[in-house]
């Protein structure tokens, strides 16, 4: 590999994670914050007031041309046409074979014009695979390096933009709807989506203001930088997959759970796969479990029913909230039931766990 | 920080030595480097450990670490309230958030762990 590749990248935020305390990590090809003052503090801080995270590692591409919403609805398993300009739909895009290339959230800004947000580490390949399977006179544009993206969650957040921007318009933003706003002067996209079960915003702005909507958002006192590490931990009290860990190119949304982000009444690249899976059945399915003490299997442990081998643990972490161990595994579909009991191995450690569907954490 | 009066190892154990037993713990960089630890399990008392074995494992909240013996020996105490508040680690690395007490068998062993000074050096060293 060249250094061009193992070079880690830095958000526009680098400096001001540093003065904040942060810890920094790689993370997909990146310096990230895994925390500032502490995973449970951080985590415990966006479930009760707000928490400010910073996303620009993330992926932003745009989708434009008359042709544009024809072929999204090819590449993406959810509809597009029904969505009305303004709204965001959380799927797929899949491969032939029905597994799961990368979970995107695509934002219809009309038929003609789409953008897509997707995970950090699968920019290129997503790239490639789009470009690959638009028509001629769709235009595909990578914006990514030119796009911000800071996430505002937490029961507060609402509170905290009203005091941003005309507090009508965060009234009338409806779950998964997005619209553009000026926060002192600086062009942002806002949308109420995120990655923490909380109510919650994303901003996508221009990378040169980062720092700007960043700080003025800290100043707030309700409002805290969070890192990755809080992040993951609030995601998986909720049971949101995590690309590279519990979905990727080996499982299909089937086998994830997650066939309502698939619309099989429309065609699209691996529908055919997901019908036949569908018909046969699948053998294992992911599920969440909850550990009975502080102790949490960690991803790789293998799922025992006695001492039969019956799944695999993709995500492990202990939960602030429940101060359980918690996780995702891929079991046998039998053993995916409510309360089951469970043992999760690796070479030295056995923790006895319960079958939990999602979310995990109920709130 | 760094307490003078311990011993340290590589892997960041810090030993004190009382009488014919020695006290063992975490230091505190070692506690800030594995963030908020919220599972400690525990050696047996009695059990006999050689230097370099797995003494206890500190769970945080993203991963498992294995403490290991700074020297050998046999556990005679374990810190039990560790099981219900192990952020004590986090909050007292040197002091309430010690780990097990343990009977030394070869002394000499102890010679081969850094002073504070030579484990100040070694973070430094590690940590650029």
């Amino acid at each position: 590999m060249t250094d061009a590749v193992t070079r880690s990248k830095r958000t526009p935020l680098y400096e001001c994670h540093l003065r904040a305390g942060g810890r920094i990590v790689p993370f997909s090809g990146w310096e990230m914050p895994v925390q500032y003052t502490g995973i449970i503090d951080e985590h415990m801080h966006t479930r009760e007031k707000t928490g400010l995270f910073d996303i620009c590692h993330m992926g932003e591409f745009i989708l434009k041309g008359a042709g544009a919403e024809k072929d999204l609805e090819h590449l993406f398993s959810r509809k597009v046409g029904d969505m009305l300009p303004g709204k965001c739909r959380y799927g797929f895009l899949l491969n032939d074979k029905g597994t799961i290339i990368d979970d995107i959230i695509v934002f219809k800004v009309s038929p003609e014009e789409f953008m897509l947000v997707v995970n950090a580490g699968t920019i290129d390949k997503d790239a490639e695979w789009i470009k690959k399977n638009i028509s001629e006179s769709t235009v595909f544009a990578d914006i990514s390096e030119s796009t911000a993206k800071l996430d505002l969650q937490g029961p507060l957040s609402a509170d905290v933009l009203k005091k941003c921007i005309d507090p009508a318009v965060v009234e009338g933003l409806k779950r998964f709807s997005f619209t553009d706003v000026s926060i002192d002067g600086v062009k942002v996209i806002l949308s109420r989506t995120g990655y923490t079960g909380e109510l919650g915003y994303e901003l996508f702005f221009s990378p040169e203001f980062a720092s700007k909507l960043w700080d003025k958002l800290l100043v707030f006192p309700e409002v805290k930088p969070v890192g990755l590490g809080a992040r993951d931990t609030l995601r998986l009290e909720e049971g949101y997959s995590l690309y590279g860990s519990d979905i990727d190119e080996d499982h299909t949304p089937v086998e994830a759970g997650l066939s309502k982000f698939v619309s099989m009444e429309k065609d699209f690249i691996g529908r055919a796969a997901l019908k036949e899976q569908e018909a046969s059945g699948v053998s294992r399915v992911l599920t969440g479990f909850i550990c009975e003490g502080r102790r949490s299997a960690r991803s790789h442990f293998r799922v025992m029913d006695g001492s039969r081998d019956a799944g695999e643990v993709t995500s492990g972490a202990f939960s602030p909230c429940l101060k359980k161990g918690i996780g995702l595994c891929y079991i046998d579909k039998g053993l995916a039931v409510e309360n089951r009991e469970i043992s999760l191995m690796d070479g030295k450690v056995q923790i006895e766990a319960k079958v939990k569907s999602l979310p995990i954490y109920e709130h | 920080m760094i307490p003078g009066e311990l011993k340290y190892t590589k892997e960041h154990e810090w030993v004190r030595m009382e009488e014919n037993e020695v006290v063992i713990g975490i230091t505190d960089h070692a506690q800030s480097q594995l963030g908020d630890i919220t599972f400690v399990e525990l050696p047996d008392a009695g059990k006999d450990v050689k230097q370099s074995d797995s003494l206890a494992t500190v769970e945080s909240v993203k991963a498992a670490s294995d403490i290991y013996a700074p020297l050998s020996g046999k556990v005679t105490e374990v810190n039990t309230s560790l099981q219900d508040t192990p952020e004590m680690i986090n909050q007292s690395p040197y002091g309430d958030g010690w780990v097990c007490r343990v009977d030394v068998g070869d002394k000499t062993e102890l010679d081969g762990l850094m002073d504070a000074a030579a484990y100040e050096e070694f973070i430094k060293g590690t940590s650029s």
